[in-house]
């Protein structure tokens, strides 16, 4: 199986967008979406079935026993994460506890022990012919990355494995984001044309580069700034990274995906910029297939 | 006085609303701990006056003492740690630096050194100190980062506004610690109210007084006014979707700095949040 991941660094550029439509035009049979701290994809996919949910249980949080504990504040002194504190008698935050464990080891009279709670939900969608695998994360969570293994193994887990997967990302360059890169083939980063837009996708190119995986730039809302699209294009010829093409602004598209569609369902100004860039993302990945079978 | 600005999704113009309402304060800071993707600087670009490195520490194994009991490799719930051929690997990357393979060595050959992560950037931008946490590329966690910046900050009386990353996991949770009040910035759209719903419930369970500004706003019907409806929260301004706005945020330019009604908008909207933080703290102290 072959897994495109849509990146893009910086917020709200139009990854989601983008990668509902590759769905569609690719007419793709598994897809993701790894944002689990603000997922959206299910939004507009219009799956029929209704999802198979299972717990998610990242990390263990520490738990005082009251009854035994002797107010040594051991725990307190040793916790990195600043997670205990005392208030009349020591507690724990459980927002601020990383289930490390070290409370537990160095408490003298075992009152601490480390318990499993559910830090968000998993689920599955299987239409006859699509699998699609998803997740929430519980607010204010911290295991982000390994949620984010656990949706991609799902999905992994259910797919045939001639099929091309389509991954939704989420912003930023940290923890779900390099969880999210790993396995993955070939990354596809939606950039936007302003300052912020630049700097951003700059951060996520050699973020992805770091962990050796292709990837192809596209623009999205390209007619919101010419000049700062043209400073995109010029970078990535400079950097020789593959370029996909423009995309405009379009009203359309918002009104689409507030009824819960996809840019493609019906015939738009960035719905057909979009297939454009589709066909060159299916020859840039069909040409690294002819690459990859020529080497081995 | 501390106001973060958050959002859930990413996009909807946190960093536009942060800076501008820091840009109008006399004295303000401006704390960005969105720190995987650092914006605001961009607009202020702040003469810096301090720049100093964020590291955690990370275990070193001591290959002469080490007994490969593998006490560290069964304590650390991270899997940071294994024993390949004999040898002791450290997974630098998944290494939480909690001090636990250290504590729990019988042979003490564990100690530990820094490893940097990433920095903080400190400036001046006409009236507004400007701090920019940045983390380095392929580090996973921004969290000691976002600690830093908010110890810094933690005794200044100056009002703060704090910029925080997207999502509703644990970085946004660590930025709106200190925060007196927090901003949501909402967009009109299905993906907006959905990730407004996150971190309402967010700010809802740390009992943070909050207020929602709506932004990109179309004529006619808006999702997100709808939202704050439904949930009674204070809507604390609109900005219309203005193609005159996206050109000069996509520029660098900060709103208030070039044009007075956009100043008098975003004054308006700082005192009403100063206001609203006066009652607050006054009604429930």
């Amino acid at each position: 199986m072959k897994q495109l991941l849509v990146l893009s660094g910086k917020g709200g550029t139009g990854k989601t967008t983008v990668a509902s439509a590759l769905i569609k035009l690719m007419k793709a049979s598994v897809f993701a979406d790894c944002d689990v701290d603000a997922p959206n994809l299910h939004l507009v996919m219009q799956m029929n079935s209704q999802p198979q949910r299972s717990d998610y249980i990242g990390l263990p949080k520490a738990f005082i026993h009251e009854d035994r504990c002797i107010q040594c504040g051991a725990c307190t002194e040793n916790c990195r994460f600043h997670a205990i504190r005392f208030d009349s008698v020591f507690k724990v935050l459980p927002y601020a506890c990383e289930g490390c464990g070290v409370c537990k080891a160095v408490c003298p009279v075992d009152a601490i022990t480390l318990e499993y709670i559910s830090d968000g939900e998993l689920l599955l969608y299987q239409d006859f012919d699509r699998i699609f695998s998803t997740a929430q994360l519980k607010m204010g969570s911290g295991t982000t990355g390994l949620l984010v293994s656990k949706v991609k193994k799902q999905m992994i887990q259910f797919a045939a494995n001639d099929s091309v997967a389509i991954i939704d990302g989420s912003p930023g360059i940290g923890c779900p984001v390099i969880a999210s890169i790993s396995g993955v083939d070939f990354v596809l980063i939606v950039a936007e044309p302003s300052i912020s837009g630049i700097s951003d996708m700059k951060r996520i190119v050699k973020t992805a580069e770091k962990f050796q995986t292709k990837l192809m730039i596209c623009i999205n809302r390209y007619d919101s700034s010419i000049e700062k699209t043209e400073e995109i294009e010029n970078y990535c010829m400079e950097n020789k990274l593959p370029y996909a093409g423009r995309i405009p602004y379009d009203e359309q598209a918002v009104k689409l995906i507030n009824q819960g569609k996809t840019i493609v369902d019906v015939d738009c100004n960035s719905g057909r910029a979009l297939r454009k860039i589709f066909v060159k993302v299916m020859a840039f990945l069909n040409e690294n297939n002819r690459i990859e079978k020529y080497e081995n | 006085m501390k106001i973060a600005v958050l959002s859930g999704k990413g996009g909807t113009g946190k960093t536009l609303v942060a800076v501008n309402i820091a840009a109008v304060a006399e004295n303000a800071v401006y704390v960005d701990c969105d720190v995987e993707e650092p914006n605001g600087y961009l607009f202020f670009t702040p003469e810096l006056f301090d720049r100093k490195e964020v590291s955690v520490l990370i275990p070193v194994i001591d290959r002469s003492i080490c007994t490969l009991c593998r006490k560290c490799i069964d304590f650390c719930n991270f899997n940071a740690l294994a024993c390949i051929a004999n040898r002791m690997i450290l997974f630098e990357e998944v290494c939480h630096s909690c001090g636990g393979c250290r504590i729990v060595c019988p042979v003490s050959a564990i100690t530990e050194k820094e490893k940097v992560i990433g920095h903080i950037e400190s400036g001046v931008s006409k009236n507004v100190i400007v701090k920019t946490g940045i983390l380095n590329v392929g580090e996973t966690s921004g969290i000691p980062i976002i600690r830093e910046l908010l110890n810094e900050n933690e005794n200044d009386q100056r009002i703060s506004v704090i910029d925080c990353p997207p999502g509703s996991a644990c970085a946004v949770m660590e930025s709106i610690r200190d925060a007196d009040y927090c901003i949501l910035v909402a967009e009109p759209t299905i993906f907006g109210i959905h990730n407004l719903n996150l971190v309402y419930e967010l700010v809802e369970q740390f009992h943070k007084p909050h207020g929602v500004i709506l932004n990109k706003c179309l004529e006619g019907e808006n999702l997100a006014e709808q939202f704050c409806a439904e949930n009674q929260i204070r809507i604390l301004g609109r900005i219309p979707f203005h193609q005159e706005i996206g050109m000069m945020s996509s520029k660098g330019l900060i709103l208030v700095r070039e044009n007075e009604t956009h100043r008098k908008f975003f004054v308006n909207l700082l005192n009403k949040v100063i206001e609203v933080i006066q009652n607050e703290t006054i009604t429930c102290p």
